[in-house]
């Protein structure tokens, strides 16, 4: 039983006083945070400097944390996995079927697809990456899924960076600290990615659901093309996320487009690479900068 | 003189009771970024917001109404929520704890949990809701639905924490 308040100020002028300051200081408080709240939903990068402060102290003590335990993949994974796993485990039987078929179809194409790149001297052009760091960390508490990488301005980190995995794409960088950085990770409920089908290049737009998972819309609405196991690769259009970085896989059909599932996964991918930019001068930088393999016979 | 006994009325540490109840909000605030954990949803309940909530109901007196104002930025800093929110949902959540303590004279265990539980969902909710403004309700609220749930299961458990604290806190050397 806890002990009723006495708010009371009773005749005090004083105390009275006191009492109306607190609660005037707290209503103006208040209010001036929700505004400065929809202020930072306008303008992300204007306050995300704020932030960096403090995750410069958050940082070095995940990265303790992390070299004591390894990362420690999505705590809700694996509470839903023990839900799912009946209808996971006949899925997943009917997607290796799948998947065996289309590794042979795919390993005689890849043999091809090398000797035509080798023709076109391309095969070095998008191997550029600008640094590579691991995932630290990531919020857990709020809707919002951001995830600190380990490096900053010291290796070359700006804002805007596309960031991936080996497995596919992982999200952009938000906002660049001295040492760590944040990346918005793909599946935010506002990161809006350009993607294509790999199969016929079937331009669409996938978009976060905060839960791990992608909604995934075609840009005409004719009617809903997408078929379970399609893959969606980024398109290169809009200029950030240079193109054929896999992106997700589609799981089920929805009303108006796709669910899909990010290849990458980062809670347990190991090692991340920051890319630059897609934009027009980056284009043609990493063009000159690529070796030229004429020497070879 | 032996001053490692407790003396007689001796009073508990002023600093002690002042630090402890903000820096077990802050670090509770603070931890779940510094768990190395990448989550893909908001499982994790927010400690932050629970330990203000248990603290006020249990002691509603020890702050005055607008420690939601440094403590909600503090959170904001870590929980990736636009900075802003929790100011100004942890001011309201801590005048509604002020309001609902006047109405309510005497609490007991199951209103505090009642109260913290509604106030642990009315803050997460409208915290999503701030936090994407141009994403349909419905869907927002599914996705922080289990968050919500999770933790208002707990309150009892950070309850009891809060008191271990409170005791710690009050304890006399």
């Amino acid at each position: 039983m806890v002990r009723p308040a006495h708010r009371r100020p009773g005749q005090s002028r004083k105390a009275q006083y006191s009492l109306f300051v607190a609660y005037v200081i707290a209503v103006t408080g208040a209010i001036a945070g929700l505004l400065l709240a929809l202020l930072s939903v306008v303008d992300p990068v204007g306050f995300a400097q704020l932030r960096v402060a403090s995750q410069e102290v958050a940082a070095p003590v995940a990265r303790v944390t992390r070299s004591i335990t390894g990362s420690i993949s999505g705590v809700d994974d694996s509470i839903s996995a023990y839900v799912k796993a009946g209808t996971q485990n006949r899925r997943l039987r009917n997607e290796l079927a799948d998947a065996r078929r289309k590794l042979v179809a795919t390993s005689a194409l890849q043999e091809e697809n090398r000797q035509l790149k080798g023709l076109l001297k391309l095969q070095q052009t998008d191997k550029a990456a600008l640094a590579h760091g691991y995932l630290l960390t990531s919020t857990s508490t709020s809707s919002r899924r951001i995830a600190l990488l380990s490096i900053g301005r010291n290796l070359g980190v700006a804002s805007g960076q596309p960031v991936r995995g080996a497995d596919g794409l992982i999200g952009r960088v938000l906002s660049a600290g001295p040492s760590v950085s944040q990346v918005l990770l793909l599946t935010d409920v506002d990161n809006i990615v350009p993607v294509r089908r790999a199969r016929d290049g079937l331009p669409a737009l996938s978009s976060g659901r905060g839960n791990g998972f992608l909604d995934v819309r075609t840009l005409n609405i004719a009617n809903n093309p997408f078929k379970p196991g399609d893959i969606l690769v980024t398109s290169g259009t809009g200029g950030l996320y240079p193109p054929n970085i896999p992106v997700a896989i589609v799981v089920s059909r929805q009303d108006d487009g796709a669910l899909a599932r990010p290849l990458a996964d980062p809670g347990r991918v190991d090692a991340v690479a920051v890319l630059r930019p897609y934009t027009p001068d980056n284009i043609e930088a990493q063009a000159t900068l690529a070796p030229n393999p004429d020497a070879a016979p | 003189m032996n001053r490692a006994a407790p003396r007689l009325g001796e009073p508990a540490s002023l600093w002690r009771m002042r630090i402890v109840p903000i820096a077990s909000v802050m670090i509770a605030s603070a931890l779940p970024l510094m768990l190395p954990v990448v989550a893909s949803s908001p499982a994790l309940p927010p400690l932050g917001l629970l330990f203000f909530l248990c603290w006020q109901l249990l002691r509603t007196e020890m702050w005055p109404v607008w420690i939601g104002l440094p403590l909600g930025l503090w959170d904001d800093l870590f929980s990736g929520a636009p900075i802003g929110s929790a100011v100004a949902l942890w001011t309201a959540a801590s005048i509604a704890i002020h309001y609902i303590s006047q109405r309510i004279y005497w609490r007991g265990f199951f209103h505090d949990w009642g109260i913290a539980a509604l106030l642990v969902a009315a803050v997460q909710a409208a915290a999503a809701l701030i936090a994407h403004p141009g994403s349909p309700p419905g869907h927002l609220l599914g996705l922080v639905a289990p968050q919500i749930v999770i933790s208002m299961l707990l309150v009892p458990l950070f309850l009891r924490l809060t008191g271990q604290f409170d005791n710690f806190r009050l304890k006399r050397r």
